[in-house]
Protein backbone atom coordinates (compact mmCIF):
# COMPACT_ATOMS: atom_id res chain seq x y z
CA UNK A 1 0.00 0.00 0.00
CA UNK A 2 1.46 3.58 -1.00
CA UNK A 3 0.56 6.42 0.88
CA UNK A 4 0.27 9.90 -1.02
CA UNK A 5 -0.86 13.05 -1.48
CA UNK A 6 -2.91 12.52 -4.55
CA UNK A 7 -3.37 9.80 -6.97
CA UNK A 8 -3.29 11.51 -10.58
CA UNK A 9 -4.75 9.05 -13.65
CA UNK A 10 -3.25 9.94 -16.68
CA UNK A 11 -0.04 11.49 -17.55
CA UNK A 12 -0.69 13.64 -20.50
CA UNK A 13 0.18 17.30 -20.68
CA UNK A 14 -2.69 18.01 -18.15
CA UNK A 15 -1.47 15.53 -15.34
CA UNK A 16 2.01 16.10 -16.06
CA UNK A 17 1.57 19.98 -14.77
CA UNK A 18 -1.16 19.19 -12.32
CA UNK A 19 1.72 16.85 -10.51
CA UNK A 20 4.12 20.01 -11.79
CA UNK A 21 1.65 22.11 -9.02
CA UNK A 22 1.41 19.47 -6.48
CA UNK A 23 5.28 19.76 -6.33
CA UNK A 24 5.72 23.41 -6.19
CA UNK A 25 2.55 23.64 -2.73
CA UNK A 26 4.70 20.80 -1.72
CA UNK A 27 2.61 17.93 -2.03
CA UNK A 28 3.57 14.13 -2.95
CA UNK A 29 1.77 12.26 -5.73
CA UNK A 30 2.21 8.80 -7.72
CA UNK A 31 0.60 8.65 -11.67
CA UNK A 32 -0.76 6.25 -12.92
CA UNK A 33 -1.03 5.55 -17.17
CA UNK A 34 -2.61 2.76 -19.09
CA UNK A 35 0.02 3.28 -22.02
CA UNK A 36 3.48 2.48 -21.43
CA UNK A 37 4.80 5.82 -21.76
CA UNK A 38 4.45 9.28 -20.68
CA UNK A 39 2.28 11.75 -22.61
CA UNK A 40 -0.94 10.66 -23.38
CA UNK A 41 -2.87 12.04 -26.48
CA UNK A 42 0.29 14.25 -27.42
CA UNK A 43 2.83 11.19 -27.55
CA UNK A 44 0.26 8.19 -28.60
CA UNK A 45 -1.62 10.24 -31.29
CA UNK A 46 0.46 13.35 -32.58
CA UNK A 47 4.12 12.57 -31.19
CA UNK A 48 5.42 14.70 -34.86
CA UNK A 49 2.95 17.19 -35.28
CA UNK A 50 3.15 20.84 -34.22
CA UNK A 51 1.19 22.71 -31.81
CA UNK A 52 0.68 26.27 -32.02
CA UNK A 53 -1.35 27.15 -29.06
CA UNK A 54 0.82 26.93 -25.78
CA UNK A 55 1.36 30.08 -24.55
CA UNK A 56 4.57 31.48 -25.20
CA UNK A 57 5.64 28.46 -27.46
CA UNK A 58 5.30 29.61 -30.81
CA UNK A 59 5.64 25.81 -32.23
CA UNK A 60 6.05 22.35 -30.77
CA UNK A 61 5.52 18.57 -30.80
CA UNK A 62 3.40 17.05 -28.90
CA UNK A 63 6.70 14.75 -28.50
CA UNK A 64 8.93 18.05 -27.42
CA UNK A 65 6.16 19.31 -25.12
CA UNK A 66 5.54 16.16 -23.34
CA UNK A 67 9.45 15.96 -22.99
CA UNK A 68 9.60 19.56 -21.55
CA UNK A 69 6.95 18.73 -19.12
CA UNK A 70 8.54 15.34 -17.75
CA UNK A 71 11.94 17.86 -17.70
CA UNK A 72 9.36 20.35 -15.88
CA UNK A 73 8.20 17.81 -12.99
CA UNK A 74 11.61 16.12 -12.49
CA UNK A 75 12.64 17.94 -9.35
CA UNK A 76 10.09 16.18 -7.40
CA UNK A 77 10.95 12.57 -8.22
CA UNK A 78 7.51 11.56 -8.61
CA UNK A 79 6.69 7.69 -9.22
CA UNK A 80 5.20 6.67 -12.59
CA UNK A 81 2.98 3.59 -12.83
CA UNK A 82 3.10 3.00 -16.51
CA UNK A 83 0.71 0.01 -18.03
CA UNK A 84 -1.50 -0.15 -15.37
CA UNK A 85 -4.96 1.29 -14.57
CA UNK A 86 -6.59 2.76 -11.86
CA UNK A 87 -9.56 0.04 -11.80
CA UNK A 88 -10.96 0.33 -8.58
CA UNK A 89 -11.60 3.45 -5.70
CA UNK A 90 -13.24 2.80 -2.53
CA UNK A 91 -14.10 5.64 0.17
CA UNK A 92 -12.70 4.65 3.74
CA UNK A 93 -12.52 6.79 6.64
CA UNK A 94 -12.11 9.97 4.28
CA UNK A 95 -9.38 8.47 2.14
CA UNK A 96 -9.37 6.71 -1.21
CA UNK A 97 -8.30 3.29 -1.99
CA UNK A 98 -6.86 2.71 -5.12
CA UNK A 99 -6.25 -0.46 -7.08
CA UNK A 100 -4.77 -1.01 -10.31
CA UNK A 101 -5.37 -3.79 -12.66
CA UNK A 102 -1.92 -5.06 -11.94
CA UNK A 103 -2.63 -5.13 -8.31
CA UNK A 104 -1.12 -2.03 -7.09
CA UNK A 105 -2.90 -0.19 -4.03
CA UNK A 106 -2.55 3.43 -3.02
CA UNK A 107 -4.09 5.34 -0.13
CA UNK A 108 -5.13 8.92 -0.85
CA UNK A 109 -6.97 11.69 0.48
CA UNK A 110 -7.38 13.03 -3.50
CA UNK A 111 -7.89 11.24 -6.95
CA UNK A 112 -7.43 13.73 -10.04
CA UNK A 113 -8.11 12.01 -13.13
CA UNK A 114 -6.65 13.83 -16.11
CA UNK A 115 -8.20 10.67 -17.95
CA UNK A 116 -8.20 12.65 -21.68
CA UNK A 117 -10.96 10.91 -23.70
CA UNK A 118 -9.79 8.14 -21.71
CA UNK A 119 -7.61 5.06 -21.66
CA UNK A 120 -6.02 3.80 -24.71
CA UNK A 121 -6.53 0.00 -25.57
CA UNK A 122 -5.92 -1.78 -28.61
CA UNK A 123 -9.08 -2.25 -31.13
CA UNK A 124 -10.34 -5.92 -30.90
CA UNK A 125 -12.09 -7.75 -33.87
CA UNK A 126 -15.26 -6.92 -34.52
CA UNK A 127 -16.55 -11.06 -34.75
CA UNK A 128 -18.04 -11.58 -31.00
CA UNK A 129 -15.95 -15.35 -31.44
CA UNK A 130 -12.72 -14.05 -31.09
CA UNK A 131 -13.72 -13.33 -27.55
CA UNK A 132 -13.20 -16.67 -26.47
CA UNK A 133 -9.27 -16.81 -27.70
CA UNK A 134 -8.97 -13.11 -26.00
CA UNK A 135 -5.66 -13.45 -24.20
CA UNK A 136 -4.57 -16.80 -25.31
CA UNK A 137 -4.62 -17.09 -29.54
CA UNK A 138 -6.22 -14.10 -30.81
CA UNK A 139 -3.99 -11.65 -29.93
CA UNK A 140 -3.33 -7.79 -29.82
CA UNK A 141 -0.16 -7.70 -28.97
CA UNK A 142 3.27 -9.47 -28.58
CA UNK A 143 4.83 -10.61 -25.53
CA UNK A 144 6.52 -13.71 -25.93
CA UNK A 145 7.45 -14.47 -29.90
CA UNK A 146 8.78 -17.79 -29.24
CA UNK A 147 4.83 -19.28 -28.69
CA UNK A 148 5.06 -18.43 -32.79
CA UNK A 149 7.31 -20.84 -33.80
CA UNK A 150 6.84 -23.68 -35.98
CA UNK A 151 2.49 -22.41 -36.03
CA UNK A 152 0.42 -20.97 -38.36
CA UNK A 153 -0.30 -17.28 -37.85
CA UNK A 154 -2.73 -14.97 -39.05
CA UNK A 155 -1.60 -11.25 -39.18
CA UNK A 156 -4.77 -8.39 -39.37
CA UNK A 157 -3.76 -5.21 -40.34
CA UNK A 158 -1.53 -2.79 -42.32
CA UNK A 159 0.43 -0.42 -40.61
CA UNK A 160 3.96 -0.93 -39.31
CA UNK A 161 2.80 -3.50 -36.33
CA UNK A 162 1.21 -5.54 -38.26
CA UNK A 163 4.28 -5.50 -41.50
CA UNK A 164 6.43 -5.72 -38.73
CA UNK A 165 5.54 -8.77 -37.01
CA UNK A 166 4.49 -10.51 -39.89
CA UNK A 167 8.30 -10.04 -41.20
CA UNK A 168 9.86 -11.22 -38.06
CA UNK A 169 7.54 -14.03 -37.55
CA UNK A 170 7.92 -15.17 -41.14
CA UNK A 171 11.20 -16.42 -40.40
CA UNK A 172 9.94 -19.07 -37.86
CA UNK A 173 6.30 -19.16 -38.42
CA UNK A 174 3.47 -19.67 -41.30
CA UNK A 175 2.88 -16.33 -41.85
CA UNK A 176 -0.66 -15.11 -43.43
CA UNK A 177 -1.03 -11.36 -43.62
CA UNK A 178 -4.83 -10.05 -44.28
CA UNK A 179 -5.42 -6.72 -45.11
CA UNK A 180 -8.72 -4.84 -45.92
CA UNK A 181 -6.92 -2.91 -48.72
CA UNK A 182 -4.09 -2.54 -50.88
CA UNK A 183 -2.21 -0.16 -50.25
CA UNK A 184 -0.11 -0.26 -46.59
CA UNK A 185 0.32 2.57 -44.03
CA UNK A 186 3.34 0.98 -42.89
CA UNK A 187 6.92 2.60 -43.71
CA UNK A 188 7.79 2.15 -46.98
CA UNK A 189 10.95 -0.25 -46.43
CA UNK A 190 8.71 -2.61 -44.31
CA UNK A 191 5.92 -2.45 -47.56
CA UNK A 192 8.81 -3.15 -49.88
CA UNK A 193 9.91 -6.01 -47.53
CA UNK A 194 6.34 -7.45 -47.02
CA UNK A 195 5.23 -7.61 -51.32
CA UNK A 196 9.19 -9.57 -51.52
CA UNK A 197 8.20 -12.30 -48.98
CA UNK A 198 5.18 -12.44 -50.61
CA UNK A 199 6.49 -12.80 -53.96
CA UNK A 200 8.80 -15.31 -53.22
CA UNK A 201 6.15 -17.34 -51.08
CA UNK A 202 7.37 -16.54 -47.74
CA UNK A 203 4.23 -15.18 -46.44
CA UNK A 204 0.70 -15.03 -47.96
CA UNK A 205 -0.61 -12.02 -48.70
CA UNK A 206 -4.31 -11.51 -48.63
CA UNK A 207 -5.78 -7.73 -49.23
CA UNK A 208 -9.27 -6.73 -49.45
CA UNK A 209 -10.35 -9.08 -46.94
CA UNK A 210 -11.80 -8.79 -43.38
CA UNK A 211 -12.18 -10.79 -40.64
CA UNK A 212 -15.19 -12.75 -40.58
CA UNK A 213 -15.08 -15.78 -37.94
CA UNK A 214 -12.94 -17.52 -36.32
CA UNK A 215 -13.55 -21.14 -35.25
CA UNK A 216 -11.93 -24.18 -33.38
CA UNK A 217 -13.50 -26.77 -30.93
CA UNK A 218 -11.80 -25.38 -27.20
CA UNK A 219 -8.41 -24.33 -29.14
CA UNK A 220 -8.38 -22.21 -32.18
CA UNK A 221 -8.40 -24.03 -35.52
CA UNK A 222 -8.89 -21.50 -38.41
CA UNK A 223 -10.19 -18.31 -39.44
CA UNK A 224 -12.80 -17.21 -41.96
CA UNK A 225 -12.20 -14.10 -43.67
CA UNK A 226 -14.43 -12.32 -46.46
CA UNK A 227 -14.56 -9.93 -49.43
CA UNK A 228 -16.80 -7.30 -49.83
CA UNK A 229 -18.49 -8.80 -52.08
CA UNK A 230 -18.61 -11.40 -50.29
CA UNK A 231 -16.42 -14.22 -50.82
CA UNK A 232 -14.73 -15.94 -48.32
CA UNK A 233 -11.94 -18.23 -47.39
CA UNK A 234 -11.02 -20.23 -44.49
CA UNK A 235 -7.52 -20.08 -43.15
CA UNK A 236 -5.97 -22.93 -40.66
CA UNK A 237 -4.04 -20.53 -37.57
CA UNK A 238 -3.18 -21.23 -34.30
CA UNK A 239 -2.92 -17.58 -33.41
CA UNK A 240 -4.70 -14.61 -35.01
CA UNK A 241 -2.89 -11.45 -34.44
CA UNK A 242 -4.64 -8.08 -35.06
CA UNK A 243 -2.78 -4.94 -35.40
CA UNK A 244 -5.58 -1.99 -35.84
CA UNK A 245 -4.14 0.60 -33.38
CA UNK A 246 -5.62 2.11 -30.42
CA UNK A 247 -9.13 3.13 -29.39
CA UNK A 248 -10.06 5.13 -26.62
CA UNK A 249 -12.24 3.82 -23.66
CA UNK A 250 -13.38 5.38 -20.44
CA UNK A 251 -13.05 2.12 -18.93
CA UNK A 252 -14.23 1.59 -14.82
CA UNK A 253 -14.12 5.67 -14.62
CA UNK A 254 -17.56 5.41 -16.08
CA UNK A 255 -18.67 3.32 -13.45
CA UNK A 256 -17.40 5.71 -10.31
CA UNK A 257 -20.53 7.88 -9.59
CA UNK A 258 -19.49 10.99 -11.41
CA UNK A 259 -22.75 11.66 -12.94
CA UNK A 260 -21.17 11.51 -16.69
CA UNK A 261 -22.34 13.61 -19.19
CA UNK A 262 -21.50 12.25 -22.85
CA UNK A 263 -18.32 10.57 -21.26
CA UNK A 264 -17.02 13.47 -19.85
CA UNK A 265 -16.91 14.63 -15.56
CA UNK A 266 -18.84 17.31 -14.45
CA UNK A 267 -16.87 19.49 -12.14
CA UNK A 268 -17.04 23.07 -10.23
CA UNK A 269 -14.36 25.71 -12.08
CA UNK A 270 -13.50 26.78 -8.08
CA UNK A 271 -11.82 23.72 -7.66
CA UNK A 272 -12.44 21.06 -10.50
CA UNK A 273 -13.63 19.31 -7.96
CA UNK A 274 -16.60 16.67 -8.94
CA UNK A 275 -19.52 15.30 -7.18
CA UNK A 276 -17.09 13.37 -4.65
CA UNK A 277 -15.31 15.18 -2.09
CA UNK A 278 -11.86 14.48 -2.99
CA UNK A 279 -12.17 13.20 -7.04
CA UNK A 280 -10.79 15.89 -9.43
CA UNK A 281 -11.34 16.23 -12.99
CA UNK A 282 -9.17 18.07 -15.33
CA UNK A 283 -8.24 18.30 -19.53
CA UNK A 284 -10.35 16.87 -22.15
CA UNK A 285 -12.39 14.91 -19.45
CA UNK A 286 -14.01 17.62 -17.47
CA UNK A 287 -17.07 19.49 -18.70
CA UNK A 288 -18.00 22.81 -17.23
CA UNK A 289 -19.97 25.93 -18.84
CA UNK A 290 -17.36 27.43 -21.20
CA UNK A 291 -15.67 24.66 -21.40
CA UNK A 292 -12.38 24.44 -23.96
CA UNK A 293 -10.41 21.31 -24.87
CA UNK A 294 -7.13 23.00 -25.02
CA UNK A 295 -4.02 21.70 -23.90
CA UNK A 296 -3.94 25.42 -22.08
CA UNK A 297 -7.06 24.87 -20.41
CA UNK A 298 -6.06 21.79 -18.79
CA UNK A 299 -3.11 23.25 -17.76
CA UNK A 300 -5.31 26.02 -15.61
CA UNK A 301 -7.24 23.44 -14.28
CA UNK A 302 -4.40 21.42 -13.06
CA UNK A 303 -3.03 24.18 -10.88
CA UNK A 304 -6.79 25.12 -9.50
CA UNK A 305 -7.31 21.37 -8.56
CA UNK A 306 -3.87 21.03 -6.98
CA UNK A 307 -5.14 23.85 -4.32
CA UNK A 308 -7.98 21.80 -4.08
CA UNK A 309 -5.91 18.92 -3.01
CA UNK A 310 -3.98 20.65 -0.48
CA UNK A 311 -7.22 20.77 1.55
CA UNK A 312 -7.60 17.46 1.82
CA UNK A 313 -3.58 16.40 1.80
CA UNK A 314 -3.00 19.04 4.74
CA UNK A 315 -6.05 19.94 6.91
CA UNK A 316 -4.69 21.42 9.80
CA UNK A 317 -1.94 23.90 7.42
CA UNK A 318 -3.37 27.00 5.73
CA UNK A 319 -2.64 27.24 1.85
CA UNK A 320 -0.64 29.82 1.06
CA UNK A 321 0.14 31.60 -2.51
CA UNK A 322 3.66 32.20 -3.54
CA UNK A 323 4.88 32.76 -6.28
CA UNK A 324 7.85 30.94 -7.67
CA UNK A 325 10.32 33.90 -8.73
CA UNK A 326 10.12 35.10 -4.98
CA UNK A 327 9.91 32.04 -2.68
CA UNK A 328 12.64 30.24 -1.22
CA UNK A 329 10.62 27.55 -0.21
CA UNK A 330 9.19 26.71 -3.62
CA UNK A 331 13.17 27.23 -5.02
CA UNK A 332 14.03 24.80 -2.27
CA UNK A 333 11.38 22.12 -4.22
CA UNK A 334 12.57 22.75 -6.72
CA UNK A 335 16.39 22.33 -6.09
CA UNK A 336 17.32 25.60 -7.23
CA UNK A 337 20.75 26.95 -6.10
CA UNK A 338 21.04 31.14 -6.04
CA UNK B 1 -25.75 25.01 -46.05
CA UNK B 2 -27.05 21.66 -46.96
CA UNK B 3 -29.26 19.00 -45.71
CA UNK B 4 -27.25 16.67 -44.22
CA UNK B 5 -29.42 12.86 -43.14
CA UNK B 6 -27.31 10.74 -40.59
CA UNK B 7 -29.44 7.17 -40.78
CA UNK B 8 -28.01 5.17 -37.47
CA UNK B 9 -27.17 1.65 -37.51
CA UNK B 10 -30.52 0.69 -35.83
CA UNK B 11 -32.04 2.84 -38.65
CA UNK B 12 -33.09 5.87 -36.85
CA UNK B 13 -32.85 8.74 -39.33
CA UNK B 14 -32.07 11.99 -38.22
CA UNK B 15 -31.77 15.04 -40.67
CA UNK B 16 -29.91 18.31 -39.49
CA UNK B 17 -29.14 21.93 -41.39
CA UNK B 18 -25.97 21.77 -41.91
CA UNK B 19 -23.95 25.50 -42.00
CA UNK B 20 -21.17 25.64 -44.47
CA UNK B 21 -17.76 25.02 -43.53
CA UNK B 22 -18.28 22.91 -40.85
CA UNK B 23 -18.16 19.31 -41.31
CA UNK B 24 -19.95 16.27 -41.81
CA UNK B 25 -19.39 15.34 -38.55
CA UNK B 26 -19.47 18.89 -36.39
CA UNK B 27 -23.15 18.88 -38.29
CA UNK B 28 -24.01 15.67 -35.92
CA UNK B 29 -22.16 16.74 -32.77
CA UNK B 30 -23.81 20.28 -32.98
CA UNK B 31 -27.20 18.22 -33.43
CA UNK B 32 -26.74 16.08 -31.00
CA UNK B 33 -27.31 13.07 -33.08
CA UNK B 34 -26.31 9.83 -31.72
CA UNK B 35 -23.64 7.21 -33.75
CA UNK B 36 -20.72 9.73 -34.05
CA UNK B 37 -18.51 9.79 -31.14
CA UNK B 38 -15.24 12.29 -32.28
CA UNK B 39 -12.85 11.54 -29.71
CA UNK B 40 -10.22 13.56 -31.12
CA UNK B 41 -12.47 16.75 -32.33
CA UNK B 42 -11.74 16.67 -35.88
CA UNK B 43 -8.14 16.30 -36.19
CA UNK B 44 -7.96 13.10 -38.29
CA UNK B 45 -5.94 11.41 -35.11
CA UNK B 46 -8.61 9.06 -34.29
CA UNK B 47 -11.40 6.54 -35.96
CA UNK B 48 -14.55 7.21 -34.05
CA UNK B 49 -16.73 9.74 -36.58
CA UNK B 50 -16.56 6.73 -39.42
CA UNK B 51 -19.61 6.85 -41.81
CA UNK B 52 -20.65 4.59 -44.94
CA UNK B 53 -21.66 6.64 -47.72
CA UNK B 54 -24.02 3.84 -49.02
CA UNK B 55 -25.21 5.76 -52.51
CA UNK B 56 -22.20 4.98 -55.01
CA UNK B 57 -22.80 8.33 -56.97
CA UNK B 58 -22.55 10.50 -53.65
CA UNK B 59 -19.41 8.57 -52.50
CA UNK B 60 -17.55 9.43 -55.87
CA UNK B 61 -19.03 13.11 -55.80
CA UNK B 62 -17.38 13.98 -52.53
CA UNK B 63 -13.74 15.60 -52.64
CA UNK B 64 -11.50 12.84 -52.80
CA UNK B 65 -9.73 11.37 -49.56
CA UNK B 66 -6.68 13.27 -48.71
CA UNK B 67 -3.69 11.30 -47.35
CA UNK B 68 -4.01 9.26 -44.30
CA UNK B 69 -7.38 9.25 -44.32
CA UNK B 70 -7.53 5.99 -45.38
CA UNK B 71 -5.27 4.91 -43.00
CA UNK B 72 -7.05 6.50 -40.36
CA UNK B 73 -9.57 4.09 -41.41
CA UNK B 74 -7.71 0.92 -41.37
CA UNK B 75 -8.08 1.50 -37.16
CA UNK B 76 -11.90 1.91 -37.62
CA UNK B 77 -14.76 -0.20 -36.44
CA UNK B 78 -15.43 -2.73 -39.66
CA UNK B 79 -14.43 0.24 -42.70
CA UNK B 80 -15.41 -0.57 -46.04
CA UNK B 81 -14.44 0.86 -49.35
CA UNK B 82 -17.32 3.19 -48.69
CA UNK B 83 -16.09 4.25 -45.93
CA UNK B 84 -15.26 7.96 -44.92
CA UNK B 85 -14.48 9.92 -41.83
CA UNK B 86 -17.38 12.54 -41.11
CA UNK B 87 -14.45 14.77 -40.26
CA UNK B 88 -13.53 15.49 -43.18
CA UNK B 89 -16.21 16.10 -45.20
CA UNK B 90 -17.02 19.82 -45.14
CA UNK B 91 -19.92 20.48 -45.77
CA UNK B 92 -20.87 23.41 -48.94
CA UNK B 93 -24.20 23.97 -51.25
CA UNK B 94 -22.81 20.43 -53.14
CA UNK B 95 -23.68 18.13 -49.94
CA UNK B 96 -27.67 19.26 -49.67
CA UNK B 97 -29.26 15.97 -49.46
CA UNK B 98 -25.94 13.61 -48.94
CA UNK B 99 -26.87 10.51 -46.47
CA UNK B 100 -24.73 9.25 -44.56
CA UNK B 101 -25.13 5.58 -42.39
CA UNK B 102 -23.16 5.14 -39.10
CA UNK B 103 -21.40 1.96 -37.94
CA UNK B 104 -22.58 -0.49 -35.47
CA UNK B 105 -19.99 1.29 -33.25
CA UNK B 106 -17.42 3.30 -33.78
CA UNK B 107 -15.25 2.21 -30.55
Amino acid sequence: MIKTDVVIIGAGPTGLFCAHQLGIIGLKCEIVDNLDKIGGQCIELYPDKPIYDIPAVPKCTGEELTNNLIEQIKPFNFNFHLSDRVQELKNENNKWLVKTLNGKEFETPNIVIAGGVGSFEPRKFPTKSAEKYDGKSVLYSIKDKTIFKDKSVVIFGGGDSALDWAIELSNSSKVTLVHRRDEFRGTPASVQKIKELSDNNTIDLITKYSIKDVKGNGSLESVEIKSESGESKVIKADYVLGFFGLIMQLGPIAEWGLNLDKKTIPVNTENFETNKKGIFAIGDICTYPGKLKLILSGFHEGALAARGCFKYARPDEKYRFEFTTASSTIKDRLGVKE
Amino acid sequence: MAKIKYIEFNGTEHEADVANGLSVMEGAIQNDIPGIDADCGGGMSCATCHVYINDDEWFRKLPEKEMGEDDMLDQAFEPKSNSRLSCQLIVSDDLDGLTVHMPEKQV
